[in-house]
């Protein structure tokens, strides 16, 4: 029977083993992951760090009993053995596979000054993580976010949201740099200011002051001086290819897979944060978001069992700050031609980017109906009218051409 | 405890138990049926949870905007579509039926 070893507890691994017995592998799935908790959501922890449950699990701890699933909580894997088809675990132990997965995720990327290993500097991917900012808070430290990505802006506005001063860094000349449109970027800036969040742009941090071993100040390059009790490290995760590149497999910051999940060794798959994967745009990708790990989860599946792949899906995720439910879909282009559909201004919009007549991404605030349609447009290539699709008083669906 | 029979996309049929509070997005994760993906975990932000209800629709409360918004595109939307993270399971839901279909991405 078929083995299948998973090296990475986390949202691809787990969905993965789910959707194994799924399709129905009855062989054995085995779960490595170097964490102690069952496999948790991750988008709570920068969302709703503040109050309510973080724990929220995956799946119930019977379920992988159950499924028969073996879960190997707390067990970092620190080698294969490509020839013996094996891995080599932290405690030397070896398990052998048939096929082998690799979901090991990113890790937030560290920040290279002095003072970053300060006592309250913090990253954040992880449960324990979140339990470190939760306290943060609670205690209405002061809080410089070094980075206004997705992840820095969702914990700015939880923290304003709770009263703590914050003061958000950002290297470019305006946050999402690189990952979103120039005018969400502006209206997502112009919203935290207005709850009271200092953005800095084009700042850089050159050192962590601290005293007794405690943050007291970041300091910027031009010598400016923000006391703070509390660092969050915001600048985006790097992949966790290290296994794969010691193995000798094709990486490129990430493990460089295909569309259907396979690595450059036939009995290795890698899915989700870690991998580098073809979207169909020429250039290989690295996407970090959920819709994504299931995508590639369902395309490892289909390999491993022998049925038919699965259809690519277009790339989405979503972020929620303040009271913004964004989600966005496709790609976002370097210079998009942009629709704006609804009021910026009142927090319910939807920006739609073309090119040549079809829509290539959807960014959408409190706009769900907006968010749907543009991922479908995006999926069936649908030709729309720019003119029509900006007057909100028209229906989506008169807005397509036929 | 309130009871949920699924149908699935194969054609079989599931009736599970599901403990109230939970919903019935919960009680197809838990048991491992095929057809609900649910991405976003409940917070209705993906509608990869969506189904048909058959029968016992009157014991859940009315879809928010927000649901709502969410299925007016979705893939196949029925008048009797909702998303199923947003079907809280109380002891009165007892004869509840939904159809799973197969375009939950
Ligand atoms: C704070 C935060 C908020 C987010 N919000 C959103 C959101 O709103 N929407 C969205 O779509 N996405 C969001 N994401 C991204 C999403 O969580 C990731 O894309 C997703 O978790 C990727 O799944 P993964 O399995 O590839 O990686 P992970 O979930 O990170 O899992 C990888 C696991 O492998 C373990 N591991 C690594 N190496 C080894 C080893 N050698 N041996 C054993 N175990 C190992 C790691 O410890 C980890 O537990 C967020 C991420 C974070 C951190
Ligand atoms: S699980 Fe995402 S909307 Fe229901």
């Amino acid at each position: 029977m078929t083995r299948v070893l998973v090296v990475g507890a986390g949202h691809a691994g787990a969905t993965l083993a789910g959707l194994l017995r799924q399709a129905g592998h009855r062989g054995p799935v085995e779960l490595f992951g170097d964490e102690v908790d069952l496999p948790y959501h991750r988008p709570p922890l920068s969302k709703k760090f503040a109050e309510g449950d973080l724990e929220q699990w995956l799946r119930p701890a019977e379920f992988y009993r159950e499924q028969d699933i073996t879960v190997r909580l707390g067990e970092h894997v620190v080698g294969i053995d490509r020839d013996g088809r094996r891995v080599r675990t932290g405690s030397g132990d070896f398990h052998s596979y048939d096929h082998l997965v690799l979901a090991t995720g990113a890790e937030p990327r560290a920040l290279p000054v002095p003072g970053a290993e300060l006592s309250g500097v913090v990253s954040l991917r992880t449960l324990s993580d979140a339990r470190i900012l939760r306290k943060c808070v609670e205690e209405r430290r002061a809080l410089v976010i070094v980075g206004g990505g997705y992840i820095g802006l969702e914990v700015a506005a939880v923290a304003r949201s709770c009263g703590v001063a914050v003061t958000v860094v950002e290297r470019e000349e305006r946050v999402l740099g690189r990952v979103a449109s120039a005018r969400l970027s502006e209206i997502l800036a112009a919203h935290h200011r207005e709850q009271g969040t200092h953005i800095l742009n084009g700042a850089e941090v050159t050192r962590i002051d601290g005293a007794d071993g405690r943050v007291r100040a970041v300091v910027l390059e031009d010598g400016t001086q923000i006391p703070c009790e509390a660092v969050l490290i915001g600048v985006g995760a790097v992949p966790r290819d290290r296994l794969a590149v010691d193995a000798g497999l094709v990486c490129a910051q990430g493990i460089v897979v295909d569309e259907h999940a396979r690595t450059s060794d036939p009995r290795i798959l890698a899915i989700g944060d870690v991998t580098r994967r073809p979207l169909g745009t020429g250039a290989l990708v690295r996407l970090e978001s959920i819709p994504s790990a299931t995508e590639q989860a369902k395309q490892a599946v289909a390999t491993i069992t022998g049925a038919a792949p699965v259809a690519a899906e277009v790339p989405w995720f979503w972020s929620d700050q303040f009271d913004l439910k964004l989600k966005i879909a496709g790609l976002v282009p370097p210079t998009p031609h942009t629709v704006v559909r609804g009021d910026p201004a009142a927090g319910r919009f939807a920006l739609f980017h073309h090119h040549g007549g079809t829509i290539t991404a959807v960014e959408s605030a409190n706009s769900p109906a907006e968010f749907m349609a543009g991922k479908k447009f995006i999926a069936s290539r649908t030709r729309i009218d720019p003119a029509r699709l900006a007057d909100s008083s028209v229906p989506l669906r008169d807005a397509v051409v036929h | 405890m309130p009871k949920v029979t699924y149908e699935l996309p194969d054609g079989a049929s599931h009736a599970l138990d599901v403990p109230s509070g939970q919903s019935v997005m919960d009680g197809s994760v838990r048991n491992n049926l095929p057809g609900i993906v649910a991405e976003c975990g409940g917070s209705c932000s993906c509608a990869t949870c969506h189904v048909f209800v058959e029968e016992g629709a009157s014991c859940f409360d009315e879809p928010t905007d927000e649901e709502r918004d969410l299925l007016e595109y979705a893939e196949g939307v029925r008048p009797n579509s909702r998303l199923s993270c947003q079907l809280i399971l109380t002891e009165d839901c007892q004869g509840v039926r939904v159809t799973v279909p197969d375009t939950n991405g």
